[in-house]
């Protein structure tokens, strides 16, 4: 286990981001059994919006949670707010690896870190045109995982799979099923080796995030040109 | 592939640099990847440097990208697209199965050696481990897994970059929980997973697909028909006849496919002369002597392999023929006939 070695004033981070019910807290549940049963003390985080019940499935496992609530901000942009206390929690805590599952509702967003394993976790239902969809959270991440493979065709993920090349070539593609955890034991293999941080301050994101500057983003509700101020960009008619 | 890390710097600005034409001629799947940057590659440029040097910052930041990133994906997908393109997935010559431990943590009876163009399957009560070895197989299992087992092309282990990246899929699985999900006609879908395969002569590849897919469903369909609204026969018919002609993997899993309506046999001839390693997991007794062994699982590890004697393919013939006349009254349920019958039925030639 050498290669597990870290100092213990840092941890292994691992931010797993993907759309809403893609199997996050499915991968990262059978991912965290395998690498508890190498003697790994693992925490999560999860990130939500108003509510969620994933904490609860984490605690059934035995795996300490905290959870963080963005309420009306996206989820993303109140990650990155936070995620530099969660991995203090976590080295306070004196755990190997943190894994953060993000909210999965800002397609336009991505929680990837320069100097973080990054995950994405799309699920084969989703369509042949999700990988073109998702954009940054895709595009930039280092392990993509892709789940419910056992309801679709060998057809569908090839095909699927083809296209998640296309959108990130350099990604390692793995094919994880959510229920049964076949598969669970190659994402394990990227967890563990994931790089060992003591603060994230200082470390950039991989992709900027959009602005929230407009009147809207600041509590405006009424319409017409006289609310909207800032970022406003108009659709095109010619 | 060859030093392609060190080299890149060089080939990448020759690339950048080519014809627009010749470079899409070459690379024919550019097109879509444009495409799906909303970027039109004809209109006047020559280069790609330079139709890249045309976009607009804020069209490209829609994708996560600007000018630099753009370049540098071009080239990332190009190289992983020839990668695919050459990677000769179906030249194994056999496939080592080595003993592991049961569920009590003794040592299992045997390993096996599969050999491409044999079928082979895999018997014992439900719950047994069936499931586990086929997980090890489709993991390339390294002795890591709950069974201990390794799982060894040419009999040699898998270097951790190709079993980790995933990009060496040894194993195409087929089981009854499987379902057609996307919105396309059986052609279009043939044709969608074919470009996937960057192979040359689809319409040829479609056709005859199609024939194959149609004569193991029984029932007839279209190329127009929309693959979710086919039957679960002609859809399992279907899977079976596209994984035949343009899956790559050489070992293919089959859970199952006893119900599946179509003609178990014959499916199981037509992946056995597309050279795989074929593995069914099944409770039948016709499929299991259509197969040269039977792999016995036992508290989770090999018991035995039994290979199927002569006399047993004798037996297999019978079996045949009781499954064709059961055939034929399942197809007087379909149109609504009488079932009248006896014995004789069943012991009458055909
Ligand atoms: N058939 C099948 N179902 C799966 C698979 N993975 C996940 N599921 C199911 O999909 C649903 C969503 O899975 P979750 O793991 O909760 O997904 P999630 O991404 O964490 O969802 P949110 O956190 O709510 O966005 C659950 O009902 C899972 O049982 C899979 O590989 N196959
Ligand atoms: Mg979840
Ligand atoms: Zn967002
Ligand atoms: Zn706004």
């Amino acid at each position: 286990m050498n290669q597990l070695k870290k100092s213990d004033s840092s941890i292994r981070l691992v931010t797993v981001a993907g759309p809403p019910s893609s199997g996050k807290t499915s991968l990262i549940l059978h991912t965290a059994a395998v690498l508890l049963e190498q003697g790994l003390r693992i925490g999560i985080i999860k990130f939500d919006c108003l509510t969620g019940d994933d904490h609860k499935r984490y605690e059934c496992a035995g795996l300490p949670v905290k959870k963080g609530l963005a309420g009306g901000l996206c989820p993303d942009h109140f990650f990155i707010a936070n995620i530099e206390a969660c991995v203090q929690w976590a080295i306070d805590q004196g755990f190997d690896l943190l894994i953060s599952e993000s909210a999965g509702l800002c397609n336009r967003c991505s929680p990837h870190i320069k100097g973080v394993l990054a995950v994405c976790v799309i699920d084969h239902l989703s369509g042949v045109h999700t990988p073109r969809k998702i954009g940054p959270m895709l595009k930039n991440a280092d392990l993509v995982v892709l789940t419910k493979g056992d309801i679709v065709s060998q057809a569908e993920r090839e095909v699927f799979a083809f296209r998640v090349r296309q959108a990130n070539a350099k990604a390692a593609v793995l094919p994880v099923n959510g229920l049964t955890g076949q598969g669970a034991l190659l994402a394990a293999g990227h967890f563990k080796t994931a790089p060992a941080v003591a603060s994230l301050n200082g470390m950039r994101l991989r992709f900027t995030m959009p602005a929230a500057l407009c009147s809207y983003c600041l509590g405006e509700t009424k319409i017409g040109p006289d609310s909207q101020i800032g970022n406003v960009k108009t659709m095109d008619f010619t | 592939m060859m030093g392609k890390v060190n080299t890149k710097s060089s080939t990448d600005t020759d690339l950048l640099n080519l014809g627009l034409d010749t470079l899409m001629e070459k690379y024919p799947y550019l097109k879509d990847f444009f495409s799906a940057l909303e970027i039109d590659p004809c209109p006047g440029q020559k280069t790609p440097a330079m139709l890249i040097e045309s976009l607009s910052l804020d069209h490209l930041s829609q994708f996560g990208l600007d000018h630099e990133s753009l370049s540098a994906q071009v080239l990332e997908f190009i190289a992983t697209m020839e990668q695919c393109r050459h990677k000769i997935h179906g030249s194994m010559d056999h496939l080592v199965i080595g003993a592991g431990f049961d569920k009590n943590g003794c040592p299992e009876a045997m390993g096996i050696t599969l050999f491409p163009g044999e079928v082979v399957s895999v018997v014992g009560p439900t719950g047994s481990g069936k499931s586990q070895l086929l997980s090890d197989i489709e993991c390339l299992a390294q002795g890591d897994t709950p069974s201990g087992r390794k799982v060894l092309p040419d009999g040699k282990t898998l270097d951790a970059q190709s079993r980790f990246s995933g990009e060496f899929r040894l194993v195409a699985q087929l089981s009854q929980n499987m379902n057609f999900v996307m919105d396309l006609t059986v052609e279009a879908f043939l044709q969608m997973h074919a470009e996937s395969r960057l192979i040359d002569n689809i319409p040829g590849k479609i056709e005859r697909i199609y024939q194959s897919a149609v004569m193991l469903a029984g029932e007839p369909f279209f190329l127009d028909t929309a693959i979710t609204s086919l039957s679960g026969g002609q859809s399992r018919a279907l899977m079976i006849a596209d994984v035949a002609y343009l899956s790559a993997s050489p070992v293919v899993l089959i859970d199952e496919i006893e119900n599946a309506g179509i003609d178990r046999v014959k499916a199981v001839s037509l992946l056995l002369n597309k050279e795989k390693i074929v593995l069914i997991a099944t409770h039948d007794p016709l499929l299991a002597l259509s197969c040269d062994r039977r792999i016995v699982i036992k508290n989770g590890g090999i018991a035995d392999v039994v290979k199927t004697l002569a006399a047993e393919k004798k037996s297999a013939a019978c079996l045949a023929d009781l499954d064709k006349k059961l055939g034929l009254l399942r197809e007087r349920v379909r149109k609504g006939q009488h079932l009248i019958f006896d014995q004789n039925f069943f012991s009458d030639h055909l």
